[in-house]
């Protein structure tokens, strides 16, 4: 993958941002030497005129030399910025005691070009080579090495499972509130959906490798691009295969105990929940490419869940579970959603046809302000209505945090670091959102 | 080995980069801006797996050359330049942790680097690493900083 950010075209402007350039050559026993001196680029000319270092054995003419142009910002204690280098390579010539290069090739990196996480990213490949060759010369495999628990916690993105916590603790405490209590049935629901959950994550993970999605992304931040456990070689493809199975083997089971105790009506909030999990990357469907992947979690996450957990414990279905799980399940949608934003040039190269994909930038950003308004609306009609507990209105306390998530994807819409603020804030969005109306069930059923 | 004269020793320990030139596969010049580190004795410098080129050009040889050029990265007074020879060596035993050795010498000039490697998850092939050790063998001082004056010379030997 390319990874120089010097402008060819603009050579002569770049270098000439550098304080002083370091000219490297061999001596006449074939030792490298790099010594700093002045410099200035002649453009008309095409070539970087060099002061003549006073070191013993400088270049002769026909010499090929190295130039490089480097510069950092210290702060001390602290760390640094404007890191960037420009290395040029061609022939000296002497003219009037200078020395002149004729640059014939270049490599560098500016940060501000190209930043350093991107250019770990497009450096990736030559790791792998590179521990190719030291397997080759050891005869035994080297690999980059990482804790398991580490390793378990990166390939199944548990953070994540706070998108499972919200509506299973959502649906037992609207189940309480109408007078339904069974704590350990909502812990057993609790186990099948995270199970269930991880499973799902890591077999994203494993379609977007072999879709190569991926593979294509230079840019993945915490909240997107997958765990990249299986790009940095942490995990094999097979392995992640095994992890999934053994994810959704233990959410099937537990799903399938809490069925023979609740009811068989559960059997087919299951299966809906496990056919839009499997279907959301496996072929034939892959609804995930289709376009389909915001309302595949919005109901996994929102109904599905909310209502299982209410009927694991209820045995019986509710229609105020179902209405207070739109809202929940709006507002994880909308997760998907903006951290697929920077994910949108490799999963459109990789087919993989995600809304953010197919939409353009200004139907996105308004896209997010309407669904996220229909998530108020739903929660304030809600309690209007008496379909939830006046209490629920302290939801709109988010409110601020969702105008934040709003004005972040719009300002970084195109800048997938600087979008991580926004992307960090609107999981918390669902997060506090969802534990306030849980809030708003507790304070009906304690007054 | 003689030991590095006082005020390059100095240079080495203030400067927050330095210029590290390799020789590729058919003997030219290839400069990367690196941290030098400096035990009073060896500099050392670390180098993550996916920047690994210029490891394999000093495994085909040895032979490298320091500069500290820059007045911005490197802060002594009176500012002074220098250029260090040398024979380095890649230690690579254990890519995962081997470089931790020189953390020390790590931490005291980049101290945010201890709070990055407690969150080396994140970026893991960056934290599996190789050190390379360079052992100087003739050293060029301007104690001026203007390399278009004679330097101060200091032939150290040969490495053991």
């Amino acid at each position: 993958m390319a990874r120089s950010t010097v402008r060819d075209h603009a050579l002569f402007e770049d270098i000439a941002v550098y304080s002083h350039a370091v000219l490297a050559y061999t001596d006449d026993s074939g030792h490298p030497v790099n010594v700093a001196t002045s410099f200035r680029g002649d453009e008309q000319r095409g070539v970087i005129v060099l002061d003549n270092p006073a070191i013993p054995l400088a270049p002769g003419p026909g010499a090929e030399v190295n130039v490089t142009f480097s510069h950092i910002r210290p702060y001390p204690s602290v760390g640094y910025d404007q890191r960037r280098y420009v290395s040029v390579w061609g022939t000296v010539s002497t003219a009037n005691g200078t020395l002149e290069v004729t640059p014939s090739r270049t490599h560098g990196w500016d940060e501000e070009r190209m930043s350093f996480f991107e250019l770990c990213e497009r450096s990736v490949p030559s790791a792998h080579r590179y521990l190719r060759k030291l397997s080759a010369e050891r005869g035994e495999t080297v690999k980059p090495t990482m804790a398991l628990g580490w390793l378990f916690f990166l390939a199944t993105r548990v953070p994540f499972l706070t998108a499972t916590f919200v509506p299973v603790l959502l649906g037992a405490v609207i189940a309480r509130a109408d007078g339904y209590s069974a704590w350990w049935r909502m812990l057993l629901a609790l186990i099948g959906a995270s199970a269930i959950h991880l499973g799902l994550n890591v077999a994203n993970d494993v379609s977007d490798a072999t879709s190569g999605a991926d593979d294509a992304n230079v840019n993945p931040t915490m909240f997107s691009g997958g765990s990249r456990v299986i790009q940095y070689g942490l995990v094999s493809l097979r392995a992640m295969r095994v992890t999934s199975l053994v994810c959704y083997a233990i959410g099937i089971a537990v799903g399938l105990y809490l069925t023979a105790l609740a009811g068989p009506q559960l059997l087919w909030i299951g299966a809906a929940g496990l056919f839009l999990s499997i279907f959301y990357t496996a072929p034939p469907l892959r609804l995930v490419h289709r376009g389909l992947g915001e309302i595949c979690v919005a109901l996994g996450f929102g109904p599905i869940m909310v209502l299982g957990t209410y009927y694991v414990i209820a045995e019986r279905l509710s229609f105020e579970a179902l209405y207070a799980s739109l809202p929940v399940g709006l507002l994880i949608m909308l997760v998907l959603y903006v951290n697929q934003i920077p994910d949108r040039p490799a999963d459109e190269k990789a087919g993989k046809r995600t809304i953010v994909v197919r939409l353009g930038r200004e139907a996105i950003v308004a896209g997010y302000a309407v669904s996220v308004a229909a998530a108020y609306l739903l929660i304030i009609a809600g309690a209007v209505f008496g379909v939830m507990p006046v209490g629920t209105l302290v939801a709109l306390a988010t409110i601020p945090l969702a105008v934040q998530v709003y004005r972040g994807i719009d300002s970084h819409y195109d800048s997938p670091y600087e979008l991580m603020g926004a992307m960090g804030k609107n999981i918390q969005l669902h997060l506090f959102t969802g534990l306030a109306l849980v809030a708003g069930y507790i304070i009906a059923i304690v007054l | 080995m003689t030991k590095l004269p006082e005020a390059i020793e100095e240079l080495l320990n203030a400067t927050l980069v330095s210029e590290l030139t390799v020789l590729d596969g058919r003997g030219r010049p290839v400069t990367y801006p690196l941290i030098p580190l400096y035990d009073g004795n060896k500099i050392y410098m670390t180098s993550s797996v996916l920047f690994s080129k210029k490891l394999e050009h000093i495994k085909r040889d040895p032979r490298v050359s320091v500069t500290i050029s820059d007045p911005v990265a490197a802060r002594v007074e009176p500012f002074r330049r220098a250029t260090i020879q040398g024979l380095a060596q890649v230690v690579e035993d254990d890519l995962h942790s081997g470089w931790e050795r020189v953390m020390p010498l790590w931490t005291a000039k980049e101290p945010v680097i201890s709070d990055l490697v407690k969150k080396r998850f994140a970026m893991p092939l960056f934290w599996e690493r190789s050190i390379i050790e360079i052992v100087p063998t003739r050293a060029f001082l301007w104690d001026t900083g203007e390399t278009s004056r004679p330097p101060q010379v200091f032939e150290l030997g040969e490495a053991a």
